[in-house]
């Protein structure tokens, strides 16, 4: 996916408007949004450290602390429900060894629930960093795994 | 000769691995010495066909699918270049019944064209709405789309000409059209596909809004789950920009329109106007109180279109007809055409561009082809997360927004997902709860804590007490106070899910199953 984010640039438009894009090109870099650029994104947007951490808090796609070297996003909505989405999160999460919302202990993947991908005539579905797989079963999930994450 | 072979660049196509057979069939081509020309499309929307492969023959596209890597040697060797008999051929693409069924004015080119070839877009009638919009007043342009009955698809179904004139008659300063590309909803990906196949036709759609209200600024907020989407739509702004679609001087009309991308964060209620805009101002997606209207003060205070992707996307048809061949189609109150997604369990899930009208039945059966897994469908989910669920003794109703209305159901942003006979309603009422609570901007107590309130109440009766009337009545109360104490729809309509797995599925949740079914 490109980096490279538009800002609004509205003229006169509030400081506070390029929040958002910053914050995604620090996730992008680093995986996260570590303390020095909460400190750093607060002073260039003219807010207070506090109003910063509340607008990561708010979005899900933002988070404070590292996670794993691969996002695995699972997705839960109705329509992957429909087709099998419930027993591939299970067999996700107990072949991963993890919860969803957790890291694996060897920080390899982050296992994550989304709510619908977009892919939902080709349910259920899933997401690996940025990769969207469609009519994903176990066996098929498996092999995935094993060809992207060799461990 | 060289010859032309269709192949998918869609994410969904992508993701069950069109761009393998794209690999292949290069590969194939080159090992047997033959010139071929492969040209990335949308998707057609026949997703249970992808990836679909189309071959030109003699001008005619022929379909193949779903083809597989492995396949296209052979298919090679059955002589598909020439549109060959094999298993996976489906005969010309155009005569397929589920395609040839379609009303397809958005979706027009939509599988069809060279999603980055403006030369393309133009041969296939792109760009005749906005010349047409060129050369008419701003206040003709709003009476167009005014006279073609167009509603917003984003899911509330304002009239859209409405929404224009109040924004053009709010003076002469500084406005904005938003594209809401955020679709959050589960089981919508009209807006996705549209984008992705043909992102010049919405592109087309917010000049013209532009050039209606008098704005020279736009930005599409798309959520961040659509990566393609973005590089679609990234590389289709670079070409309008450089082939003076867009900029100082659209089309040599000495008029100006700037249009760029923001990247929502992974919160549904972000789709919701107002929290769009707080979003876009940097902020948490806390959802405004209105008044004010967007439409007079949106983003940075400033007089906003706000519109769905397929919304704007309608326009270009409509100016380029007239609003009155557009209102031509469709039934009572509801204009034109809508895309409907099929999803869940059926056998041919897809994208249906129908007018009004069409019934849930014609949907799930002549385009569906019933259940992926051949039991009875037993519910069916049109909207998205906040519609309510259908019975099968609703299947015959015709999809309009009105029907639904009366019915305690939304047609929304025309989602429509289907469960056979094994799903657990009182599971999804719960996960309807669930999800409300999980993404509640926070700013009202029964939308933020009745939804944990109803989980935890659903959970204690499906904890295997029978007969819980008396949980009944509590968990009816708690959806009374949703509907009557939210400030937007998340709250506002999370009860539709819930209400109406209570009252056609009493059994699943250990009650007493209802004597006769509603008749509605
Ligand atoms: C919780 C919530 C989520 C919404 N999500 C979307 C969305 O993803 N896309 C969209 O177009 N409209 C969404 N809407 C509707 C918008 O608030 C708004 O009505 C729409 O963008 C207006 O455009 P339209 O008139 O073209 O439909 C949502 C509304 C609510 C309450
Ligand atoms: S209903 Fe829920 S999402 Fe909507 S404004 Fe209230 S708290 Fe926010
Ligand atoms: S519901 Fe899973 S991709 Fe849409």
């Amino acid at each position: 996916m490109s980096t490279h984010i538009s800002p609004p640039a509205p003229d006169g438009a509030a400081p506070q408007a390029g929040l958002l894009p910053a914050l995604h090109r620090v996730q992008a870099d680093l995986g996260h949004i570590p303390d020095a650029a909460v400190a750093e994104l607060a002073r260039a947007h003219n807010l207070s450290r506090a109003e910063v951490e509340g607008v990561i808090g708010f979005y899900h796609d933002f988070r404070r602390q590292p996670a794993g070297r691969h996002t695995l996003r699972l997705c839960r909505a109705e329509s992957c429900q429909a087709m099998g989405g419930d027993a591939l999160a299970e067999h996700a999460s107990r072949v991963l060894g993890v919860e969803f919302g957790a890291t694996t202990a060897d920080g390899a993947v982050h296992l994550e629930a989304v709510y619908c991908l977009g892919n939902c005539a080709c349910s259920p579905a899933v997401m690996l960093d940025g990769r969207l797989l469609g009519r994903v079963s176990p066996a098929s999930l498996d092999a995935l795994l094993a060809e992207e994450l060799p461990r | 000769m060289s010859r032309r072979i269709h192949i998918p660049r869609d994410a969904a196509a992508r993701s069950v691995g069109a761009d393998r057979v794209s690999a292949a069939v290069a590969a194939e081509a080159r090992r047997r010495g033959l010139a071929v020309e492969i040209v990335a499309t949308g998707s057609r929307g026949l997703y249970w066909l992808e990836p679909l492969v189309e071959v030109d023959v003699a001008g005619v596209r022929h379909a193949y699918g779903p083809v597989t890597p492995e396949a296209v040697p052979d298919l090679f060797a059955a002589g598909w270049l020439e549109g060959g008999a094999h298993p996976l051929a489906l005969g010309p693409t155009a005569d397929l019944p589920y395609l040839k069924g379609q009303t397809r004015l958005v979706f027009s080119r939509v599988g069809i064209s060279d999603p980055l070839s403006l030369a393309d877009y133009r041969a296939q009638g792109g760009l005749a709405g906005l010349e047409q919009a060129l050369a008419l007043t701003p206040e003709a342009i709003v009476a167009q789309v005014e006279a073609s009955g167009l509603r917003g698809r984003g899911g509330a179904g304002f009239p859209t000409g409405v929404k224009w004139r109040t924004v053009r008659n709010a003076g002469a300063g500084q406005k904005y059209i938003v594209c809401n590309a955020d679709e959050g909803d589960s089981g919508t990906f009209s807006d996705r596909m549209l984008m992705e196949g043909d992102p010049f036709c919405l592109i087309e759609g917010m000049l013209i809004a532009g050039l209606a209200v008098g704005a020279d600024r736009g930005y599409i907020y798309l959520r961040s789950e659509y990566p393609d989407a973005w590089d679609t739509l990234e590389a289709a702004l670079r070409i309008a920009r450089r082939e003076g679609v867009l900029g100082d001087d659209v089309l040599g009309s000495g008029r100006r329109f700037e249009l760029s991308l923001f990247k929502g964060a992974g919160a549904y209620v972000c789709g919701e106007e107002t929290a769009l805009l707080e979003s876009m101002e940097g902020k948490r997606g806390l959802v405004r109180a209105k008044p004010p209207l967007p439409a007079l003060e949106g983003l940075f205070g400033m007089p906003t279109v706000v519109n769905n992707v397929i919304t704007l996307a309608s326009v270009p048809w409509i100016l380029a007809h007239g609003g009155a061949a557009y209102a031509g189609y469709g039934v009572g109150r509801s204009r034109g055409t809508l895309p409907f997604q099929l999803a869940g369990n059926l056998r041919r899930p897809g994208l249906v561009e129908a007018p009004f009208g069409i019934t849930l039945e014609a949907l799930l059966h002549d385009y569906g082809g019933g259940s992926a897994s051949g039991r009875p469908l037993r519910a069916v989910q049109v909207g998205g997360p906040l519609g309510a669920y259908l019975p099968a003794s609703q299947f015959h109703l015709p999809l309009d927004y009105e029907t639904f209305a009366t019915v305690g159901a939304s047609v929304g942003h025309g989602g429509i997902v289907a469960f056979d006979d094994t799903v657990d309603m009182a599971k999804m009422a719960r996960y309807a709860l669930h999800f409300c609570a999980e993404e509640s901007c926070g700013k009202c107590t029964p939308c933020r804590i009745g939804s944990t309130r109803g989980v935890e109440l659903l959970d204690a009766m499906l904890a295997g007490r029978p007969n819980q009337t008396n949980d009944d009545t509590l968990l009816r109360d708690l959806c009374q106070t949703l509907l009557e104490g939210s400030l937007c729809a998340l709250g506002g309509m999370t009860p539709y899910p819930v209400l109406s797995a209570l009252n056609h599925y009493p059994e699943d949740f250990g009650l007493a199953p209802k004597g006769k079914e509603d008749p509605a």
